[in-house]
């Protein structure tokens, strides 16, 4: 069994609500899954739906290769993008119930927890009471008891909101050890730049239904086309721009003169990039040349785009 | 493994830890004991007052009519005008004076009597006085139909009704009075534990939203489970108060009592009418027959079928009441959204306990009472005030018992399904003040 999670076809109606509308989804074992889509996709019910929190209307959700039940509970953690503790309720205490909620015994849980408090440096905050800590504290705890009964599939949504950069780093450093260890991990967020740092593979949900999914570089592979960066050394830019508008399909480009450099932005008409190659370097020094690959938000909001557009 | 153990364990925790809770547990027997204590303190102060009152007699009746009692006593003037009376009267201090002019004859004497006072003069002196001179005018004007003073003393005997049942059981007056109170406690102890601890639950309910731990929660407890503990945790806080209160309450009251020395009795003596109070001559073993007459009658109650259909109509309109706000905490947002749901609530409750009192108490078996006790909203409170008053023949008939409970455990089985599908719904759903159009779609959302 290569994924942890499949879903099939899932529908989910709220009154007259569509909130997921045939999704289906693979999410492969020991790898991070990152889960966009723009706020009000349908993301958190499909999350709640992996939870058992609500149930789909059709289609079914498998997990390592069973139909959902609930004793898969037991096996996966969930940090909602949602979440608080008791603000009455002492640290240790809380955490304690919270992991016996989710079937470790109070002896392993005390166990475990002790060794993620000291890993995460809280272990002097077990005996305060939540209102006393700062909401990044909060959101360490919170961390904790997600990951602490070890489960096999790992939810994160939103994971890295209100941690300063140091914390933030540090939460990251976790996640990718804990994959590193075999679990598999959901990413649900909005932040691109932590999509590709981390995750291996997307799904982009809009409006309800999956739009695009698959691993990250395929994906970033189809969304090439065929633009290259070009830095020239050059005293004479206009008549170089010239020539190139002349030849090639010039998208853009900036001249510093100090430095005399210049940068085009190019769009070729297929991969081959030997015909601009030559004729650049017959005209000037290149001293770069790279070809632009979309990044995750460029990705993101050009799908997006396309997909109102053609609902229009 | 069952999780619901480890919730009613933290529920109960998290109420019971609470330093609100805590002092209220600990401070409202104090107070209310306190309370006690300072009124029985004041009655008796108040009776301890020694009130000396003037007597001017210038007619030729009454001489030793004016009896001194408890709290009052009578000093005769003699040989002084009526000014110069006042006068003393006024410097002496006495509470005031009853002057009684020269006149041919005691109606007229009556007719011209009056009690001059610094102030308005309390009604029980005055009651006495009254009966003084009532006795008197009475006993004069049969003396003039030729009856003996000794003859009088002998008519002035009061009377009693006798009372008895069909069944030729001895019946006492005051024993409805007494029962409609037994009956009543448990009535209204249904509905305050309602009110206080289904607000406990529904105010639980809305923290855990506002502070967001329910969907980190949800994620490894069924909803249900979740509103299940936190109703079973919160009335076993509430149960524990309540005992406490009751403990220590009867623990304040009996050593408040020994420490002031305060005579019990004193406190329900005030409930009883002055001119009673005079008519002392009532013979012991008239009082300790009717002691047992009492005893008697409230044994016939039938405590211990009471106490256990206390016990069924309590948890089951407990737990109905308290499911209906927790679906109430899971569909608003903050406690002030409550009011508009919170309002029908308390009003088949105090319903209950109105019809109680002014229709139950007065015809037990009648159709209202009936009515009310089928109802399943009202019936834990105005089915137990129907039963003191016995089951089966003269009391409550089996057949309404019997489908009164049935009828309240088919609604409980309804209203908690209703509640926690609400309730499951409304726990995941925020920024919204629903309207009872909204709440009735979320009954019909799949799960």
């Amino acid at each position: 069994m290569n994924h942890i999670l499949v879903a099939n076809e899932v529908t989910k109606q709220f009154g007259n609500h569509t909130a997921l509308k045939n999704v289906s989804l693979e999410i492969p074992k020991n790898s991070i899954y990152g889960l966009l889509g723009p706020n009000g996709a349908g993301k958190t019910t499909l999350i709640r739906i992996i939870n058992q929190i609500t149930f789909p209307d059709k289609g079914s959700v498998y997990f390592d290769g069973e139909l959902l039940k609930p004793e898969h509970i037991s096996q996966i953690g969930y940090l909602p993008e949602e979440r608080g503790l008791y603000k009455s309720m002492k640290v240790g205490e809380q955490a304690l119930y919270l992991a016996q909620l989710k079937g470790l015994s109070k002896a392993e849980a005390k166990k475990r927890l002790k060794y993620w408090f000291e890993k995460l440096e809280i272990g002097d905050w077990w005996n305060k009471k939540i209102q006393e800590l700062s909401k990044g504290m909060a959101q360490k705890i919170q961390f904790v008891v997600t990951v602490l009964h070890e489960p096999k599939l790992l939810i994160f949504d939103e994971p890295f909101s209100g941690f300063d950069p140091i914390n933030a780093n540090l939460i990251k450093e976790q996640i990718l050890s804990l994959k590193d260890n075999g679990t598999s991990i959901i990413f649900s967020t909005h932040r691109m730049e932590s999509v590709e740092e981390l995750c291996e593979y997307i799904a982009l949900i809009h409006k309800s239904e999956k739009i695009l999914d698959g691993k990250l570089s395929d994906i970033k592979k189809a969304y090439k086309n065929n633009i290259f960066k070009v830095g020239l050394e050059t005293a004479n830019q206009d008549v170089l721009i010239s020539e190139v508008q002349d030849k090639f399909q010039l998208l853009s480009h900036d001249y510093d003169i100090t430095e005399k450099q210049l940068n085009l932005t190019l769009q070729l008409p297929s991969k081959e990039s030997r015909a601009i190659l030559d004729f650049l370097s017959t005209r000037a020094n290149v001293n770069g040349f790279v070809e632009s690959i979309p990044s995750a938000n460029d990705i993101f909001i050009k799908t997006i785009q396309n997909k109102n557009i053609a609902h229009e | 493994m069952n999780k619901l153990p480890l919730i009613i364990k933290r529920e109960y925790l998290a109420k019971v830890r609470n330093k609100s809770f805590v002092i209220m547990t600990f401070l409202s027997p104090i107070l209310m004991v306190g309370m006690i204590l300072l009124i029985a303190y004041l009655t008796q102060l108040n009776d301890n007052e020694e009130r000396v009152i003037a007597v001017l007699n210038d007619s030729g009746y009454f001489s030793n009519e004016f009896i001194a009692s408890e709290a009052t006593s009578y000093v005769n003037f003699q040989d002084l005008t009526l000014a110069e009376a006042k006068d003393s009267t006024l410097s002496l201090g006495y509470y005031g004076l009853v002057y009684l002019p020269s006149e041919p004859n005691l109606e007229q004497v009556a007719q011209r009597t009056f009690f001059y006072s610094k102030e308005a003069p309390s009604s029980i002196v005055l009651n006495k006085l009254e009966n003084t001179i009532t006795s008197r005018l009475r006993q004069e004007r049969l003396r003039e139909l030729g009856l003996s003073p000794k003859e009088y003393a002998e008519m002035d005997r009061s009377y009693n009704m006798n009372i008895e049942t069909f069944d030729g059981l001895q019946n006492i007056k005051g024993i409805n009075e007494i029962k409609a109170i037994i009956g009543g406690a448990f009535g209204y102890l249904i509905m305050m534990f309602i009110i206080i601890y289904g607000g406990f639950v529904m105010r639980s309910v809305i923290e855990e939203k506002t502070s967001r731990i329910i969907e980190v929660i949800i994620s490894s407890v069924k909803p249900f489970h979740l509103m299940m503990g936190k109703i079973i945790g919160t009335s076993l806080a509430g149960i524990t108060q309540f005992a406490i209160w009751i403990v220590s309450g009867a623990i304040l009251l009996f050593i408040g009592l020994t420490i002031f020395d305060i005579d019990p009795a004193s406190l329900t003596k005030g409930g009883m009418a002055p001119g009673m109070a005079g008519n002392a001559s009532v013979d012991v073993d008239a009082v300790t027959q009717n002691i047992q007459l009492y005893a008697q009658e409230i044994f016939e109650i039938p405590i211990f079928a009471m106490l256990i259909f206390f016990i069924i109509y309590f948890v089951l309109g407990y737990l109905i009441y308290s499911s209906i706000y927790a679906a109430i905490g899971a569909a608003v947002d903050n406690e002030t959204d409550t009011q508009q749901f919170i309002f029908p609530v308390i009003l088949p409750l105090m319903l209950a306990i109105y019809v109680g009192f002014f229709s139950v108490f007065s015809n037990p078996n009648g159709p209202i009472a009936v009515a009310f006790s089928l109802f399943p909203l009202t019936s834990p409170i105005v089915m137990l005030m129907r039963l003191p008053w016995g089951i089966g023949e003269g009391g409550v008939p089996v057949w309404q018992l019997i489908s009164s409970i049935l009828i309240l455990i088919a609604t409980f089985i309804g209203i908690v399904w209703m509640a926690a599908k609400i309730y499951r719904v409304g726990i995941l759903m925020y920024g919204k003040k629903p309207s009872y159009k909204e709440l009735y779609k979320w009954l019909k959302y799949s799960s």
